[in-house]
């Protein structure tokens, strides 16, 4: 009768997540990455975070006003303590921010933000330098530090050393109590955390990086682990049939994509020939084959979710008309392309990279793949090494701008404005839209605008986008991890549910 | 004797020496380490001057000037990754490959040399033609595959073993934790140490049947039989002792084949030692912890193949060692 009782109420569960990333540094504005992110979910609080709806959710911030264009009054929330012991208010807000202004990681985002302005203790108003549409969506980015505890010792460095890398003090659900460099890092939950509502249980948390994808696998299967992520499609139709384990997988906006350079390969500046590469390569067949179903084809940049796609364009396979189309431009059989991809990166890409060479080899196009581990790619890919080069990019404000930003804005050291256009596109109308787009406050102009540059980058045939991978995760039934999953990757474990019977595993 | 050790002590400061010229000449292949701890939306000229400050920019010649000065100094290099000095780092994980290259040379010991004198002494029995059977699948089977399968054997399917990692360890002195002292740290050790001795074993237990099968057919073993010896004492003692040189020589050889396997194997099991250590900094391509690895483990090298010979000498006392240096 106790017993039963006793189980019926929420017990402390400990938690042995792998993931095949590592923390790099405990200072959250060190790096920009996916890691660094799923850390400061963890031991910081952020003002706003995504749900898997594409809804905002308040954290620190309570609510928020748009007070005129530039501005956002945010309310914070009070009575919320650091681990450190000092009490949360506006003046760690304003400080975090400034400080995100000299990080070169998130400096990029932040630019956009003027300032703040204090106006009580829990209201400050975040200032953009023009009107802004995207302050909400930024601000997921804000994981408020705690000033008097940092300050005078927070230089940012990179490979450094710093104090801010290797000391911690934030609001989150957890805290650190040791880690060991690449190998684990051990969290428990923070006794003062002012979440009341939160139902999860997860008492103690403890991180190991396997990168090995085999050895992620039999750690989970071997019961060592509860929770991992990623699970390459190949092994899920088999783990799914392992009892008392789950696998469940969400689309994620990431999008892969090949570039065809423009300015290395004369014969890419032919529409025709780039139309015809897009017409060769069928996205729905690599999606069917080799991910097994667990991605989206795409025909376009923007995923479903962002505002600039637009669901009439899709992808497109037709290799009669690939071959006219390249009969036309004179490239009838003797057109050779040099293509680069990664071969450790993501979860095959290398065949990724392979079946495309075999489909575009179908209507007499002759690629010279080279496939290279990530650490030698993105050099070759910064030096835009070959004529076709598979990247992938996620937007880290989920809005399409920042995709158009970064890979078919005509190139410009200054502005930083087409950095990864490695197909050296140039259209001057998409640079416009892309400007527009960036102050336009009226969201239904701001969807007809992005989905203008969408529509042009297709007609264009600038790119060939490839397909949305999901993120796919795996656990143990007990692991209620799909109620706090995004498609950021970027679990919530502060609300992470694990059921009674765990105990009976161990 | 003293000449001896100076001279292999200069032969290992040319090893080094060579070990550290490759690893700084293959550095530009290995890729740009700050391409890893950036955001791609970091612009160019922020990382140019992450570059600079790096010293990347400098010719590999000033570089190297650079490295052999800070070298000069015990000083090799901080870890991009770890922020902490690449030699430190590698000694703080030496215990946990010590700890399996141990093990596994002592199972090997116990294991391989019953099996090969046996195999040797009855070599038409079914328990001989089953060791070589299985000697024989242990050369040719990669280890990664026995790693793998003794992984979904003992750890998925069975659940014995546990899969990765090196469970609880027990600290002794210094910064050597060890796995020996706990329950746990041994069920850790099993596997990644059995399928290192899989694949090691097959060629000491081929070696010591074929030199005890060449040993006892010699005119002193004849000599001990009639003289009415035991057969344990003439096995063991008469026998064995004369297959040592071989054996020796080829166990210096295998040491160093044998930090070369713990690189697949920790990187399989996920164990915390150099190995696994080396194989995430080529995947950062965090030069300066490739650079002191490579030069460590050239280091142990010179450090075996110079105990070996030492051994050599207790083995046999007729060797003497100017004769065989260089």
């Amino acid at each position: 009768m106790i017993l039963s009782l006793l189980s019926s109420y929420s017990h402390a569960a400990t938690l042995r997540m792998a993931f095949d990333n590592n923390i790099v540094s405990l200072d959250p504005h060190e790096l920009l990455s996916e890691s660094n992110l799923q850390f400061s979910h963890l031991v910081f609080d952020p003002l706003v975070r995504w749900k898997k709806d594409g809804s905002l959710e308040p954290r620190l911030a309570t609510r928020w006003e748009q007070i005129n264009a530039k501005t956002v009054r945010f309310y914070l929330r009070e009575d919320v303590h650091f681990i450190s012991g000092n009490e949360f208010s506006a003046k760690d807000v304003a400080y975090t921010l400034n400080r995100l202004k000299g990080s070169p990681d998130f400096r990029a985002m932040f630019d956009t933000i003027q300032g703040t302005k204090i106006i009580d203790p829990y209201t400050i108003d975040v200032i953009s330098v023009a009107p802004n549409p995207l302050t909400l969506n930024i601000m997921t980015y804000v994981f408020p530090m705690d000033k008097a505890f940092y300050q005078g010792r927070d230089k940012i460095v990179k490979y450094g050393k710093t104090f801010a890398s290797k000391n911690v003090s934030g609001t989150g659900a957890y805290y650190i109590v040791e880690r060991q460099p690449g190998i684990k890092t051990v969290l428990k939950r923070n006794p003062d955390y002012w979440d009341n509502d939160s139902k999860g249980n997860v008492d103690k948390l403890i991180l190991t990086p396997i990168r090995n994808a085999s050895t992620r696998l039999a750690a989970l299967l071997s019961g060592d682990v509860d929770f991992i992520f990623p699970i390459s499609p190949i092994d899920i139709p088999r783990t799914k049939q392992v009892k008392g384990i789950k696998v469940r997988a969400l689309q994620s906006s990431r999008i892969t994509l090949l570039h065809m350079n423009e300015s290395r390969n004369p014969a890419l500046k032919d529409i025709r020939v780039r139309k015809a590469i897009n017409l060769a390569i069928n996205q729905r067949l690599i999606v069917e084959k080799i991910l097994k179903g667990y991605g989206t084809a795409a025909g376009q940049l923007s995923a479903d979710r962002f505002l600039g796609h637009d669901p009439k364009i899709q992808p497109e396979y037709d290799l009669s008309k690939a071959r006219q189309l390249l009969k036309e431009a004179g490239y009838e059989a003797n057109l050779n392309l040099s293509m680069m991809a990664s071969n450790n990166r993501y979860v095959d890409d290398k065949l990724v990279a392979e079946v495309i060479a075999a489909m575009l080899a179908k209507v007499g196009i002759k690629v010279n793949l080279k496939t290279l581990p990530k650490a030698q790619y993105f050099q070759e890919l910064d030096r835009r090494q070959a004529d076709l080069m598979m990247m992938t990019w996620q937007s880290d404000t989920l809005d399409s701008n920042n995709i158009f930003e970064f890979l078919v804005a005509c190139q410009n050291d200054d502005s930083g404005l087409g950095a990864y256009n490695a197909s050296e596109y140039c259209n001057i109308s998409i640079n416009q839209a892309i400007r527009m787009a960036n102050t336009e406050m009226n969201p239904e102009r701001r969807i007809r605008l992005l989905q203008s540059i969408e529509r042009t980058v297709y007609d264009d045939a600038a790119v060939v986008p490839l397909f949305w991978k999901s993120l796919n995760w795996a656990a143990k039934k007990t692991v209620h991890f799909e109620d706090v999953v995004n498609d950021q990757n970027y679990p919530h474990i502060d609300r992470l549910v694990i059921s009674g019977d765990e105990g009976n595993n161990l | 004797m003293l000449r001896f050790l100076l001279r292999r002590f200069i032969q290992a400061i040319v090893v080094m020496v060579v070990i550290s010229i490759i690893s700084f000449s293959i550095q530009s292949q290995i890729g740009d380490p700050t391409q890893q701890l950036l955001s791609p939306t970091v612009n160019q000229s922020e990382r140019d001057a992450l570059r600079e400050t790096l010293g990347l920019n400098d010719p590999v010649m000033v570089q190297y000037w650079h490295f052999l000065q800070g070298v000069a100094k015990g000083d090799f290099g901080v870890s991009y990754f770890h922020k902490e000095p690449a030699l430190a780092l590698i000694l703080d994980k030496l215990p946990a490959t010590l700890e399996l290259i141990v093990c596994t040379l002592v199972i090997m010991i116990l294991v391989a040399t019953p099996c090969g004198v046996v195999a040797a002494i009855h070599p038409r029995s079914l328990f001989s033609r089953a060791v070589m059977l299985i000697s024989s699948l242990g050369i040719s089977v990669p280890i990664f595959i026995i790693a793998i399968l003794m992984v979904y054997v003992f750890s998925i399917q069975m659940q014995l073993m546990p899969s990765f990692g090196r469970g609880e360890t027990v600290h002794v002195f210094g910064s050597w934790e060890t796995g020996l002292l706990s329950k746990d740290g041994l069920a850790h050790l099993a596997l990644p140490v059995f399928s290192l001795s899989i694949a090691i074993m097959p060629i000491f237990i081929r070696l010591i049947r074929a030199e005890m099968l060449e040993v006892l057919e010699s005119d002193y073993i004849r000599f001990a039989w009639s003289k009415g010896l035991s057969s344990a004492r003439i096995y063991f003692i008469h026998a064995l002792k004369n297959t040592a040189l071989p054996i020796i020589t080829i166990g210096g050889i295998q040491t160093g084949t044998l930090i070369a396997y713990t690189i697949f194997t920790e990187s399989i099991f996920q164990w915390p030692g150099m190995g696994f250590l080396f194989i995430e900094a080529v995947g950062r391509a965090d030069t300066p912890l490739i650079s002191a690895y490579l030069i460590v483990v050239g280091c142990i090298f010179v450090l075996t193949n110079t105990v070996v010979d030492l051994i050599y000498g207790l083995a046999n006392p007729t060797v003497k060692f100017e004769s065989h240096t260089l």
